[in-house]
């Protein structure tokens, strides 16, 4: 099959869509002359032209309104984020237009947009430029959350999350764009609110999302030489959340470890773990351990960044203590 | 409003050897950061300020170490000019624990309360009202200090300018608002972000005191910005200054410009502000070329100190982690 990068998947679904719906429209900060700052939308503009592909002032609140309002009358906007910490700036129109407007409309006005960007870490950029926000967003009822981790699952689920008539959150990594992948030629839509083993395993369960999913491959292969067969959970959307498999692969291996690289608190790991112990309490052989970035801003020193953040040394150390195997 | 000052002083030969001093010092310490970040020894985001000196410089010499300062990522210069030293900045571009902010900030954030430097900030915007904030505690406390606030043309465009423009007007806050107009905000440039390009003209939308000053020369800046200073300090309120100067490099490290003609960079740099108080010096025969020469002499000698200074420090031992998130001793974090 065909091998591209990620930042190619994702711009050959804003174009397959773009094409297919003339309501379909990008708005961003560099995305149309500079060709995006991360060149996800490389040659957009030359093929869209300006009407579709929009560059804005950095003026985050109000183009994420301004999407929110062009949504209401019709349009489909896809709205980016050159990175989710700047989404702060606009979050009000993002919780309190885009998640609430249909249901205090009483079903009249459904937003169907799309606010995508990179979220989390990327390498050493300092407090304000590596936050997490898959939490943040998964909180919030009325919003979808979408974390693909390689480029066919990227794909698949933008072009869903554009075809999706409520608003979606769809969230990228820096570090992923250049991942190259396999991704078929031919069309398909991968749907919101499943997940995907993306390893099968008996023993323990390691459940992720985003980049991470990625560091928890590479743990699962240290794991098998030391004889330990992790199944692997990607859970692809934060909202909604694919509990059934979850709990269905908690049950057969008995011990699950969850990694998340954003703060501990009030994190999806925590969410996870409730669901679990609800629904699968008899089955569980040890405690539910989780892999978190450190309950502390992220700074710019390597080694500090290298004591915070998962690593797979850090899980395979967690999965062992889930299996007594210390 | 937008008329220029009659210059009728020579300034001293000590005000004009600081000027060329600090802006040499900027010029220099961000030559060797950009060579040090392509060595991979400074990593992440690093935005240099090569060709703006003259506006830290200038506005550095219009207020006193009391006063405040505020500004956003691009934060080199105007930490060198409030006078933290080299070293301090080097080892936090290194990521050092002898680094203006432990090694915590990088290039983006570096901090010195003890000189009244309240930041580097990354939020493109976010500043502007951090200033005003700065400059009603300062009212507050019925102090006659000023803070001065920058940012960039790119962030005149955000909400959070107008809305602290608006109260700053309205409550005489002592403010100078600095936009930096480098012409370009990443690859936008001015005129793609907006049908105002006189970006000082914004301030007259809230009837504040407002002009556009030439960032090339160091004296016009340090003229605007004395005034606005007074006018603070008096307790008159807020001036917004849109300075116009211009980056010789990218946006960041990463960035190639090709936004940008050759052209009009090389246009710029036959302005450059160093280049200008050297010859004001020379002319004026306020100092012989061997002093201007002793001067660069001395630069190389703090650079490569400053450099040596960082490889030597020792970066934050892994249990800084969880130092400086609170200012409570003993916060109970999350360790499991
Ligand atoms: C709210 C926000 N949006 C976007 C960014 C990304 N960004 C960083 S710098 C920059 C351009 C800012 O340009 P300008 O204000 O002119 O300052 P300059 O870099 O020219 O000094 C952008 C878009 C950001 N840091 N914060
Ligand atoms: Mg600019």
């Amino acid at each position: 099959m065909r091998i591209i990068q990620f930042r190619e998947a994702l711009r050959e679904a804003m174009q397959e869509e773009m094409r297919r719906d003339p309501n379909v429209f990008l708005m961003g900060e560099e995305v149309a002359e500079y060709n995006g700052a991360y060149k996800v939308s490389q040659g957009m503009l030359e093929e869209f032209g300006s009407k579709r592909v929009i560059d804005t002032p950095i003026s985050e609140l109000g183009f994420a309104g301004i999407g929110v309002g062009a949504a209401m009358a019709g349009l489909r906007p896809i709205i980016e984020f050159m990175t989710f910490n700047f989404s702060l700036v606009a979050i009000d129109q993002v919780v309190n237009s885009a998640a609430k407007m249909l249901s205090m409309s009483g079903g009249q006005y459904n937003i169907p947009i799309v606010f995508r960007g990179p979220s989390g870490n990327a390498g050493q950029l300092g407090a304000q430029h590596s936050q997490c926000f898959e939490n943040w967003y998964a909180n919030c009822p009325g919003l979808k959350v979408v974390t693909p981790s390689n480029p066919y699952d990227a794909k698949g689920l933008l072009k869903t999350a554009i075809r999706d008539n409520d608003p979606v959150i769809f969230m990228e990594s820096e570090l992923m764009y250049g991942n190259k992948g396999e991704v078929p030629e031919h069309e398909y839509l991968i749907p919101i609110g499943k997940a995907d083993i993306k390893k099968q395993g008996s023993d323990v369960t390691i459940v992720s999302f985003g980049k991470m999913v990625n560091l928890c491959l590479e743990a699962c292969q240290a794991l098998e030489s030391e004889g330990i067969q992790a199944e692997m959970i990607d859970l692809m959307s934060l909202r909604p959340i694919d509990y059934d498999t979850l709990v269905q692969s908690v049950k057969k291996t008995n011990r699950c470890v969850i990694v998340e690289e954003s703060w501990p608190l009030a994190a999806i790991a925590g969410e996870l773990t409730y669901m679990i112990q609800k629904r699968a309490f008899d089955y569980l052989d040890a405690p539910i351990l989780r892999v978190t970035g450190s309950d502390v801003p992220l700074p710019y020193a390597p080694t500090l960044i290298e004591a915070y953040l998962p690593n797979v040394k850090k899980i395979v150390h967690a999965v062992k203590q889930v299996m007594y195997r210390n | 409003m937008a008329k220029k000052n009659v210059k009728i002083e020579t300034y001293s030969k000590e005000v004009t050897l600081r000027w060329y001093h600090q802006m040499m010092l900027m010029r220099r310490f961000e030559e060797k950061a950009g060579q040090l970040y392509g060595q991979q020894k400074i990593r992440g985001f690093c935005h240099l300020y090569i060709g703006q000196e003259a506006v830290a410089a200038g506005v550095e010499s219009a207020i006193t170490p009391e006063d405040y300062v505020i500004t956003a990522y691009r934060d080199h210069g105007q930490a060198l000019a409030r006078g933290v030293s080299a070293r301090a900045c080097m080892a936090e571009l290194y990521g050092k624990i002898t680094g203006c902010s432990k090694g915590k900030g990088g290039s983006m954030h570096f901090f010195s309360k003890e000189h009244n430097f309240l930041g580097g900030h990354g939020i493109v915007g976010g500043q502007i009202p951090l200033g005003a904030g700065v400059a009603f505690a300062i009212k507050y406390r019925e102090e006659k200090k000023v803070c001065i606030c920058f940012f960039g043309d790119g962030a005149a465009r955000q909400g959070a300018l107008h809305e602290a423009f608006n109260m700053a007007m309205m409550w005489k806050l002592p403010v100078v608002f600095i936009c930096e107009n480098n012409l370009y905000a990443m690859g936008t440039s001015v005129e793609r972000s907006s049908n105002v390009t006189d970006i000082w003209k914004i301030g007259l939308a809230y009837d504040m005191p407002a002009e556009p000053v030439n960032g090339m020369n160091v004296i016009e800046v340090h003229e605007a910005t004395t005034k606005a200073v007074q006018r603070a300090k008096n307790g008159e309120g807020p001036t917004l200054l849109e300075i116009k100067t211009y980056r010789y490099r990218g946006h960041s490290m990463s960035d190639p410009a090709k936004y940008r003609t050759k052209e009009e960079l090389e246009k710029y740099k036959e302005l450059d502000p160093i280049a200008n108080i050297k010859s004001y010096i020379l002319e004026n025969q306020l100092a012989k070329v061997e002093e201007i020469e002793a001067i660069d002499e001395e630069i190389k000698t703090i650079i490569a100190d400053c450099v040596d200074f960082a490889e030597k420090s020792p970066y934050p031992d892994p249990s800084e982690l969880y130092n400086d998130v609170y200012a409570e001793p003993n916060y109970p974090f999350i360790m499991e």
